[in-house]
């Protein structure tokens, strides 16, 4: 045991000991390794955060990012931003929509796992378990053709339906007051499967004596659940809440650029759209990045204090 | 054990309790695969009698009318090259790099490491945005590339952290006996890392596969010319911007002036584009739970 720890000390020392030149000359071929991704990290990554930049400049493409002018005063694209109508549309859409999906989204994942937890027949459990795991694989496009070809006014499914049970057909595609239902039920569509995955692996872990107990003393199944399960995997539940959080101001882009149209920009544009819009289609590069960095800011912030909340709460954090 | 062995009959509440179990995950099924199922049938139903609303559950007039336009559309059949093309290319490019990042972070008493670490980690909470990001793509003369797709984002992080506890797993006291025999770090990456991390790498090949052939954001952003557009892009297109360019019809033309091998065509498309990904899906759907339950722990 003493031999061992001495090996371990003197292996610690080989490691760490030395000057820093001899450690590099021990791992030269380490660092020849990191080269080609150290580039690409740097052009790609941290070269653009330079170009934030432009957010304080009166950019000019000719000039570059260094030779264009700084812009009087320094805030200039942020005001203009946040004056505008947009600003308060966008921060209601994007709260809107992400707390939306949020809470909707959330039950989902457990009520399934849950319920394929107390599934005995293991053949079924897996076919069930299979099939609402994959349309994660199914791309965005994919995912918002289909509610294009399923809800369409004129042609879809759904409004055949309505239509034969006597309703009247609704634009469910274009529809302002649509837009917020759309986007979250077809996220929950496509994402409980996965997100279940993760109560499976805690439910996994709850101990099974204490099953074995509560069964001895004549609780049922659903008792069991109530009383076992669900305060086993709380933590997880608590925990992953927390997390989702974090993402509170960051509404991804890819799916709602395919679902906007003219017809419902009131209630689908959020922020990283707006980016999109603004910067690529009518190249105002610098009020974009200023709204990017605005956005990125605010969810750095929201970041670290949800981490520092989870932290808190159940010693699990993201870094 | 003990569950096993008591197969007295379930009581009254139980019994009931199973039964709405069922019930339950028959629906999650239903809702999930009927969708699913439609498209598919309506994909192999006449024009007719998808424009009738015959089709409920199973094809009628089975034909392949839709599939016959879509080959020969000549953006899909150069689009779904061009997506296979991206996919291999980016795939490797990211499994070599990511590898090359991992390894590194993984040696013990490399020197810088902690700092190493961090400039990756940090572009997780942070980055530059969309627009520089396209401006630097811009000035290194890659728009309308395919390396343009997935050069930038060449190392997910997350997935690097994956690569890394894996290879962080592989017992020290085999590195210690290959270095004592004169290994270099170069050899001993090759002949046992690699060699040791094939379930990852296998993970990982999958999780960026699925990742190229289904993104279509960086192609919209950096590819202009029609003839380099992929799958997706293409897709989106035709079934969601609704726009058929005259330009591009070739033979197709006579069939497509008839709205309803439109629709039908529309169908045909959203399966061929999702095939392959279902097709490889059983294969792999254990590994990437395997890779969830990863990418859980924390590296």
């Amino acid at each position: 045991m003493a031999k061992k720890k001495q090996r371990a000390n003197s292996e610690e020392a080989y490691i760490r000991g030395g000057s820093a030149l001899k450690r590099i000359k021990l791992h030269w071929q380490c660092y020849v390794m990191l080269i080609p991704p150290l580039i690409v990290l740097i052009l790609f990554s941290y070269w653009p955060m330079y170009g934030i930049l432009i957010a304080f400049k009166r950019y000019s493409a000719r000039a570059g990012i260094t030779g264009s002018p700084w812009i009087e005063p320094w805030y200039y694209w942020f005001r203009n931003f946040f004056s505008t109508r947009d600003f308060p549309r966008l921060l209601k859409n994007t709260l809107g929509i992400s707390i939306y999906s949020l809470i909707a989204g959330f039950p989902f994942p457990i009520l399934l796992a849950l319920a394929l937890n107390e599934c005995r027949n293991l053949r079924y459990k897996k076919i069930v378990q299979m099939v609402t795991y994959s349309p994660y694989f199914i791309s965005v496009v994919v995912l918002v053709s289909i509610m294009f070809l399923l809800f369409s006014n004129k042609t879809g499914l759904i409004n055949n339906i309505i239509e034969s049970a006597g309703g009247k057909r609704y634009s469910f595609m274009s529809e302002p007051a649509a837009f917020k239902h759309m986007y979250v039920w077809s996220g929950i569509w496509q994402g409980t499967g996965f997100s279940s995955v993760l109560y499976i692996a805690a439910l996994a872990g709850v101990d099974p004596s204490l099953h074995e107990a509560a069964e001895i003393d004549g609780a049922s199944r659903l008792q069991q659940i109530l009383h076992v399960d669900i305060p086993g995997i709380m933590p997880t539940i608590i925990i992953t809440l927390i997390l989702n959080c974090g993402s509170l101001m960051s509404v991804g882009h890819e799916k709602i650029l395919l679902m906007q149209s003219t017809l419902n920009m009131s209630t689908s544009d959020v922020f990283n759209t707006y980016v999109y819009r603004m910067g690529l289609q009518q190249v105002q590069y610098e009020l974009a990045t200023a709204v990017n960095l605005f956005n990125s800011v605010c969810n750095i912030i929201i970041i670290t204090t949800v981490n520092f909340i989870a932290r808190r709460v159940g010693e699990t954090s993201l870094w | 054990m003990a569950r096993n062995q008591n197969k007295i009959k379930l009581s009254h509440g139980d019994r009931i309790f199973t039964t709405i179990n069922y019930c339950v995950l028959t629906f999650a099924l239903i809702i999930v695969l009927y969708p699913m199922i439609f498209i598919v049938s309506a994909s192999f139903s006449s024009a007719v009698a998808v424009k009738s609303n015959k089709v409920w559950l199973y094809p009628v007039g089975f034909n392949v009318e839709g599939y016959k336009a879509a080959l020969k559309h000549p953006l899909i059949l150069s689009g779904f090259w061009n997506s296979i093309k991206v996919t291999v290319m980016g795939t490797i490019t990211n499994i070599v790099l990511t590898f090359l990042v991992a390894y590194p972070l993984s040696v013990r008493g490399l020197w810088g490491k902690t700092f190493l670490t961090w400039l990756w980690t940090f572009t997780m909470l942070f980055s530059g945005g969309m627009i520089p990001l396209y401006l630097v793509v811009v000035k290194l003369n890659m728009l309308n590339t395919y390396p343009a797709l997935f050069v930038p984002m060449a190392v997910s992080v997350y997935n690097m952290i994956i690569a890394r506890t894996n290879i962080q797993s592989i017992p020290y006291d085999m590195y210690e006996s290959a270095t004592l025999d004169g290994c270099s770090d170069f050899r001993y990456f090759i002949q046992f890392v690699i060699p040791l991390s094939k379930a990852v790498i296998a993970v990982l090949t999958l999780y960026y596969a699925v990742g190229h052939w289904n993104g279509y954001f960086a192609a919209l952003m950096y590819l202009t010319e029609r003839k380099m557009f992929t799958l997706q892009q293409v897709l989106r297109e035709i079934i969601i911007m609704n726009t058929v360019d005259p330009t591009q019809m070739v033979g197709a033309d006579e069939l497509l002036r008839k709205q309803g091998l439109k629709d039908l065509l529309k169908y045909s498309l959203v399966v061929v584009s999702t095939v392959p990904m279902l097709c490889v899906y059983p294969f792999i759907q254990k590994h990437f739970v395997k890779g969830v339950m990863i990418g859980s722990i924390k590296g």
